[in-house]
């Protein structure tokens, strides 16, 4: 089978869960959640308010109808004003996209490459005081709470050493790089560094117990050389794998940096949203952060078989 | 006669292993620490009046007492009981709302009478209620949801994971298509999405949306359990012996795959209680008159600003030690009742 093919078929397969995820929202959101008209309207509503919403938001014809103007909107990506800032809703992902991923881009690449290379180091000094007190270290730094760094980071990095500033945003990309974003990227850092070093290390020491490894001993390679060369080529399969997975689950991961920083991305605005039950932009950010989600994973999966020459694109994936 | 050698059983088998595990015994002894905790406060034995404000104001712990805070000494006068003002004979509007709040609290929860703590062992908060007893209280709290959610989870993954594994076919399409379903959706995102639909917080509320959303994990690892057991010689012996479906997916083989659903179990309990603590810290968790970590967080956020830092750090540490100690017996655990795993740790 070729790419296309392949690209083609798992393009399809993605088909059934799409609905399914939209299915989920429209369920979530138009039955689960009682009327958004009663919602909209206010506490002051008189019937002839709720009505006239009901009218507006299309909730008074058919399941069928509602479902299909939700399809409509996720296919044209209109999904019409914000309910607390009259904003397009388009408006709002377009605009807040650009800070999120000047705040998740160097934070993805610093992470990949401070988690890989430590992970060298500790599985290169296994079982050494080193890699146990990093590995001890990871662990306490895992078990306390994403706020309490973000807190406490923000606290002393800011407001008391003034290091950097405390919260804010600029339209210049170098400026946003230099002095906004740092704290935020270097917290984030902290936070993300653990779990994928102990992940990392786990895949490194696999590939160490291979057969080929003792065979490049045999033949006189340095460690170096092995482990830099031999053991961290064949390491990569499951690491590029990982950070592509991870990809989405950054998105989210920044929601309470954003937050905190006051970073106008998609994070922030999302829980904003949620604040405000503002619907149309939850609704929009589940079906399009799933959209991101299932293409993020066909990626990871192409990028493994084109890493990975033993498996083979007809190969049936199972779990 | 002689006696006949019992062999002991898993799980006798898997005590001697933990017990010799020195890390897992002492991370099991933390967490059944905090069990005891949580249990006694929900009897109401200990930490019941933590809405008591015993402390002045932002009250500091006892060692941070005399060099800090010249607020913390100037200790406010007992206010005058105040003369209830003239109502030029309206009725008052609020009146029997605030008798019904007297009635359900006899004793006045602004204790004038009581002369104000200077310092609380670890401090006060900004209206004084002793941050010791809040700890427990929103120990209780984020623990109750983590194992409640958890267990729902589990119980729910388990479920769906049996059917999934057991019966292949149809039944397994349509679960893996849910499974699909669930986790393109970021699990935080998902999580945020049913806050906002659901309008009142609560901590049923809460436990519901974690447990509910939570199930994954433990379907993909149960259905993988069951696809290999289903087919092994001691099912194929029970079916022949005309045992039921359920009688085989829940008797037979629901004990051989108990191993893996404790380390999931547990597992749950530590990714709960993270989501707990964010979500109430963002407000979309417990409601504002119940204190968890999330909320003691929350408000520890702007104390510290003000410099008071031990809610925050009370709060945080209570935490860190829990989820500590559960990861590592989770590990333990793990190595206990699987003794084929080896653990890479070289």
């Amino acid at each position: 089978m070729n790419w296309s093919a392949f690209i083609l078929r798992r393009l399809l397969q993605m088909i059934p869960t799409l609905l399914g995820v939209v299915l989920l929202v429209f369920f979530l959101f138009n039955w689960v959640g009682g009327d958004p008209a009663y919602l909209l309207a206010g506490k002051m509503a008189s019937p002839e308010d709720i009505a006239n919403i009901r009218h507006q938001l299309g909730l008074d014809r058919s399941v069928v109808y509602q479902l299909w103007v939700f399809v409509k909107q996720i296919v044209t990506g209109d999904f019409g004003l914000s309910w607390a800032t009259r904003e397009p809703v388009s408006h709002i992902f377009r605009t807040r996209l650009g800070p999120s991923l000047t705040l998740l881009v160097p934070m993805l690449v610093l992470e990949t490459g401070v988690a890989v290379s430590l992970a060298l180091l500790v599985a290169a000094l296994r079982g050494q005081w080193l890699d146990r007190t990093l590995m001890v270290t990871s662990t306490v730094v895992m078990s306390i709470s994403l706020l309490v760094y973000i807190i406490v980071g923000q606290y002393v990095f800011a407001s008391l050493l003034g290091w950097f500033p405390v919260k804010g945003w600029s339209d210049d990309l170098w400026r946003n790089l230099t002095s906004y974003a740092v704290l935020p990227i270097l917290l984030g850092l902290f936070v993300s560094v653990a779990p994928s070093l102990r992940l990392y290390r786990t895949f490194i020491l696999d590939e160490i117990h291979q057969d080929y490894v003792r065979t490049a001993r045999a033949r006189g390679f340095s460690e170096r050389r092995i482990l830099l060369v031999h053991v961290l080529r064949n390491a990569a399969i499951p690491i590029v794998t990982n950070v592509l997975m991870g990809l989405p689950g950054l998105l989210t991961g920044a929601f309470l940096l954003e937050r905190f920083f006051a970073i106008p991305g998609i994070g922030r605005e999302i829980i904003m949203a949620v604040e405000r039950s503002d619907f149309p932009v939850i609704k929009a950010a589940t079906v399009y952060v799933a959209v991101a989600t299932l293409l993020a994973n066909l990626l990871a999966d192409m990028l493994y078989r084109a890493l990975d020459p033993r498996v083979s694109l007809e190969g049936k994936q199972d779990d | 006669m002689t006696e006949p050698v019992r062999s002991p059983g898993l799980w006798v088998l898997a005590w001697r292993r933990l017990r010799s595990d020195r890390v897992g015994l002492v991370s099991l002894v933390i967490v059944l620490f905090y069990l005891g905790v949580v249990l006694l406060s929900s009897m109401g034995w200990i930490a019941r009046d933590w809405t008591r404000e015993v402390g002045v104001n932002y009250a500091p712990p006892p060692f941070w007492a005399n060099d800090q805070d010249e607020t913390a000494k100037a200790l406010p006068p007992p206010p005058e009981p105040a003369t209830p003002p003239s109502l030029y004979g309206l009725t008052d509007p609020l009146g029997s709302v605030l008798a019904d709040i007297r009635r359900e609290y006899p004793h006045d929860l602004v204790t004038h009478d009581l002369p104000r703590r200077l310092t609380l062992p670890l401090g006060g908060d900004k209206w004084g209620h002793d941050v010791l007893t809040k700890l427990v209280k929103g120990s209780q709290t984020s623990l109750m949801v983590g194992l409640v959610s958890a267990l729902l989870a589990t119980a729910l993954g388990t479920f769906l994971g049996a059917l999934a594994g057991y019966f292949g076919g149809w039944v397994d399409d349509g679960l893996n298509w849910l499974f699909g379903v669930f986790t393109a959706i970021p699990y935080l995102l998902l999580v945020f999405a049913i806050a906002a639909v659901l309008q009142e917080r609560g901590v049923t509320t809460l436990i519901l949306i974690l447990g509910l959303t939570g199930w994954t994990g433990v379907f993909r690892l149960m259905r993988a359990e069951f696809l290999k057991h289903r087919s092994r010689e001691y099912v194929l012996a029970a079916a022949a012996m005309g045992a039921s479906h359920a009688r085989r997916m829940f008797v037979h083989i629901l004990p051989n795959t108990s191993h893996v659903i404790l380390v999931q179990l547990s597992l749950n309990v530590v990714g709960f209680i993270k989501s707990e603590v964010i979500l109430s810290f963002l407000g979309f968790g417990v409601p504002v008159d119940v204190v968890s970590w999330g909320s003691m967080l929350n408000e520890a956020q702007n104390e510290l600003v003000l410099g008071k830092w031990w809610q925050l750090a009370a709060a945080g540490t209570a935490m860190a030690i829990l989820v500590t100690a559960f990861s590592m017996l989770t590990d333990a655990l793990r190595d206990a009742l699987d003794p084929r795993l080896q653990r890479r740790e070289d």
